[in-house]
This record gives C-alpha cells, sequence and structure tokens, in this order.
C-alpha cells in the first residue's frame, strides 16, 4: 500500500503537466471569472465561493482520467490487481494519491486566488478549510468514475458526465460554508455535513470503485 | 415473453382508457381554481409525470440489484429499457412545472429543491443510459451500468435532502399523502388518481414493450453468431 502510494506519487511528480496542470487549470478560471462578469469588487466577492468551489472541482476532474488508464494502457493494472494488495486497497490508494496531487495544493492555493475575487477575510480560511474537508469525496467518487470507464475509448468525456452530478451534495455544502463564513453567518453546520458527505463516501466508494475494476478486468 | 406478449395488449389497453377518461375528465369537466384559474390543470400530466419518473429510477435500482444478486439477463434488459422511459417522464415533468411555473410563480425555472433534485435525476438518467451506449460487451455494461445506479441512488438521496437545507422551497406541500386528513378536494382527486394510474401502466407498457425489444436483439445477435460460426 505505502509502495503503491509512493510510486503513484514519484509518477505524478515525474511524468510532468499532470501535477501542476490541475493547479494552473484553477488558476486560469479563477483569473477569467472577472472578465466574464466584470471587475465590480461586490459582485466578485459575492460569488467568489461559488467560483472557487467549482474551479477547484473542475481542476480535480481534469487529472481523473489520468488515474488508472496509463496503468491500463501498459499492463501494470493487471499486475497490481493480481498483487496480494485487495482491489479495494488499491482503490482507495490511488484516491489518496490524486487527493494529494490534486485537492490538497487546490485546497493550500485557494485563499491566494480568494484574494484575487475579493473573498473577504474569514472566507479565505473556511475556503481552504472546507476545500481540504471535502476534496478528498472528490478524489474517491472521481476514482470511482475513472474505474468504470477505464477500458473505453473517449473514456474522459464521459467520465465527467458521470462524475459531476455525483458531485453535487460536496459541491453544495462547500460552496455554502464559504458562503456562510463570508457573510458573517456560522459556517460550522455545513462544513460538518461536508464533513458527513466526505467520511460516508471515503468508507463506501473503494469498494463500488473495485467492484467496477473488478467488471472491466475480466 | 410468453407470459409479456399476453399482458401487453391489456396494460397498453388500461393505459389508453386511464389515461383517455382521467385527461378529458381533468381537462374539461372540472371547476377552474378559485385562485389559479385554468393552470391548475396542469397537475394531471405534471404530478403523474413526475411520480413516475422517480419511480422508473426505483425501478431500475432494484432490478439492478437483481442482476447484481441472481445475474438474471432479463433484469438487466428491463434495467436498460426503463432508463429513456424515465428520462422522458423527467422531462414531461420539468417541461410542464415550467409551464406552469410561469403564470403562478412569475418564473419558468427556479433553483428550488424539487425543481433541482429532478434536474439532478435528468442529469442522472443521462449518464446512466451514456454508460450503456458506451461498453460494448452486454454482460459487463450490465455490471457497470448497476453498479452506477446503486451509487447514484445514493448520491440522488442525498442531493435530494442537500438541496432542502440549501434553499427553501417554492413548491407547496404534499398533494396527495397517505396520512394527510385534508387532501386536495374530491373533484380534482378522482381525475388525479386515474391520471397516475394510467401514467403507471403506460410506464408498464412501455417499459414491457422496450425488454421484449431488447430480448428479441439479444436472440437476434446470438442466432447471427452461431450462423457465422458453422
Amino acid at each position: 500500500m505505502r509502495g503503491l502510494l509512493l510510486r503513484e506519487l514519484v509518477l505524478a511528480v515525474r511524468a510532468g503537466g499532470g501535477f501542476g496542470l490541475g493547479l494552473a487549470f484553477f488558476l486560469i478560471v479563477t483569473v477569467l471569472v472577472p472578465f466574464g462578469v466584470g471587475p465590480e469588487t461586490e459582485t466578485l466577492a459575492l460569488i467568489a465561493p461559488g467560483v472557487l468551489w467549482v474551479g477547484a472541482l473542475l481542476a480535480c476532474l481534469l487529472s481523473l482520467d489520468r488515474v488508472f488508464q496509463p496503468d491500463w494502457e501498459d499492463g501494470s493494472l493487471d499486475l497490481l490487481a493480481t498483487s496480494p494488495l485487495p482491489l479495494e486497497s488499491l482503490a482507495a490508494g490511488k484516491a489518496l494519491a490524486h487527493w494529494l496531487t490534486t485537492g490538497l495544493p487546490l485546497a493550500v492555493a485557494a485563499p491566494v486566488l480568494g484574494l484575487i475575487l475579493n473573498l473577504s477575510g474569514p472566507g479565505g480560511l473556511w475556503l481552504m478549510l472546507s476545500l481540504a474537508v471535502g476534496t478528498p469525496a472528490l478524489s474517491a467518487i472521481g476514482t470511482f468514475g475513472a474505474a468504470l470507464t477505464v477500458g473505453l475509448r473517449r473514456g474522459g468525456l464521459l467520465l465527467s458526465l458521470l462524475v459531476l452530478p455525483l458531485y453535487v451534495p460536496t459541491l453544495l455544502f462547500g460552496a455554502l460554508v464559504v458562503t456562510r463564513a463570508a457573510g458573517g453567518q456560522d459556517p460550522v453546520p455545513p462544513l460538518v455535513l461536508l464533513a458527513g458527505v466526505t467520511l460516508a463516501t471515503l468508507a463506501a466508494m473503494p469498494f463500488a470503485s473495485a467492484a467496477a475494476l473488478r467488471v472491466n478486468l475480466r | 415473453m410468453a407470459l409479456s406478449a399476453v399482458l401487453l395488449p391489456w396494460v397498453s389497453a388500461m393505459a389508453a382508457m386511464c389515461l383517455a377518461l382521467g385527461l378529458v375528465w381533468g381537462f374539461f369537466f372540472t371547476p377552474d381554481d378559485f385562485r389559479q384559474g385554468a393552470t391548475v390543470k396542469i397537475i394531471y400530466l405534471h404530478v403523474p409525470a413526475a411520480l413516475m419518473a422517480v419511480n422508473a429510477w426505483l425501478m431500475m435500482l432494484v432490478t439492478s440489484l437483481i442482476w447484481i444478486i441472481r445475474r438474471h439477463h432479463v433484469s438487466a434488459l428491463a434495467a436498460k429499457a426503463a432508463a429513456p422511459v424515465g428520462l422522458v417522464f423527467t422531462m414531461i415533468a420539468l417541461f410542464t412545472g415550467a409551464v406552469w411555473g410561469q403564470p403562478m410563480w412569475g418564473t419558468w425555472w427556479a433553483w428550488e429543491p424539487r425543481l433541482t433534485a429532478f434536474l439532478i435525476l435528468f442529469l442522472f438518467y443521462l449518464g446512466y443510459m451514456a454508460l450503456w451506449n458506451a461498453i460494448d460487451l452486454p454482460d459487463s455494461a450490465a455490471d457497470l451500468t448497476s453498479v452506477l445506479c446503486l451509487v447514484g441512488s445514493v448520491f440522488a438521496l442525498i442531493s435530494r435532502y442537500a438541496l432542502i437545507f440549501w434553499n427553501q422551497g417554492l413548491h407547496q406541500g404534499a398533494t396527495l399523502s397517505l396520512d394527510a386528513e385534508q387532501n386536495i378536494a374530491d373533484v380534482y382527486w378522482y381525475p388525479l388518481i386515474i391520471c397516475i394510474a394510467g401514467f403507471g401502466f403506460l410506464f408498464l407498457a412501455l417499459v414491457l414493450y422496450r425488454t421484449r425489444t431488447e430480448i428479441q436483439a439479444r436472440r437476434l445477435k446470438a442466432l447471427i453468431a452461431r450462423d457465422r460460426a458453422v
């Protein structure tokens, strides 16, 4: 398990592109929004939580088709499946690696981007917190989507169609945390619900991913 | 196949009868509502369609479970057959809702829990059907879509309650509930119940018909494969 995690991380860093690309995408989306809606700071502050959360979500989605696809193409996925490691652990490890290389950097970078969009003081901190709590769920759900579509040509587009509706509860609670914090309300209740969604997802999703992988490796 | 062949005409006839009776009764022989006027009559399409849109997904969930547990092929095909029907019912519910919402709420669309939940259901149907179409091997497709259906059901439920937390609704409370003392007035209630029954039969008829088509398509494929092998 640790070996797998190390391998994934080393691959992500050395393969180039994949690691920083999500972050760069997040940056570009955030920078583009003011061109679309205009430079008024009040408007930007109002929509900042939603824009940042949607941006993070899309950045997460961007790297999902690389979770299983390279291993599938060069056959190492079969090797991993026949190793003593259960498929559930494989799926969990892949999700964790995906989170460490996309979700975590996004959460750390988000407050800076929040400044660009004029997100008010406590909002940035809560944004980081909500992303740190919510993005593991995005990675786990995304890994499930990647497991479903691993053998398919043009899997990437289908992947987003399958995965995005599943992101609704996470996005909803996550953005609500930030909106409430920026508006001076109590952000804890949605944060707790967000954590609940994340924990349930982390507990259940590796099994669904493993089931899908088993079918695809048949 | 033999049973469904016998059932299909009867179910179709029941659907046609109930729909004709319920809709004509509802549209032409009920009084206008004193506040909503004639627009209240959209209820005879809106409520049954919405009800069946949710029930179609429920049926897919059950048939997916049967496929996963018992590997019954017809079950997987029935789930596949139900998806487009459910999608169309969802579209009918959304469309009639928009047409009704425009005069009543002053807007075609509001980000309101029930509307949004149906939009998400619509997306789930789309993803489910896209996954069926994308996979070539029929058994793998059945397996993967079943897993997606299970996961999707859980997330659809979570989304439903998350949306209630997110925004207050414009919808009125439940019109028909078994434990309420005062439901909708009887003049509207009888045609509505008949319409709901009609949509139920319509759904059943369409799913039976589509499942039969799927079975025949699969038999045909098997025959062709056997011919090639010989």
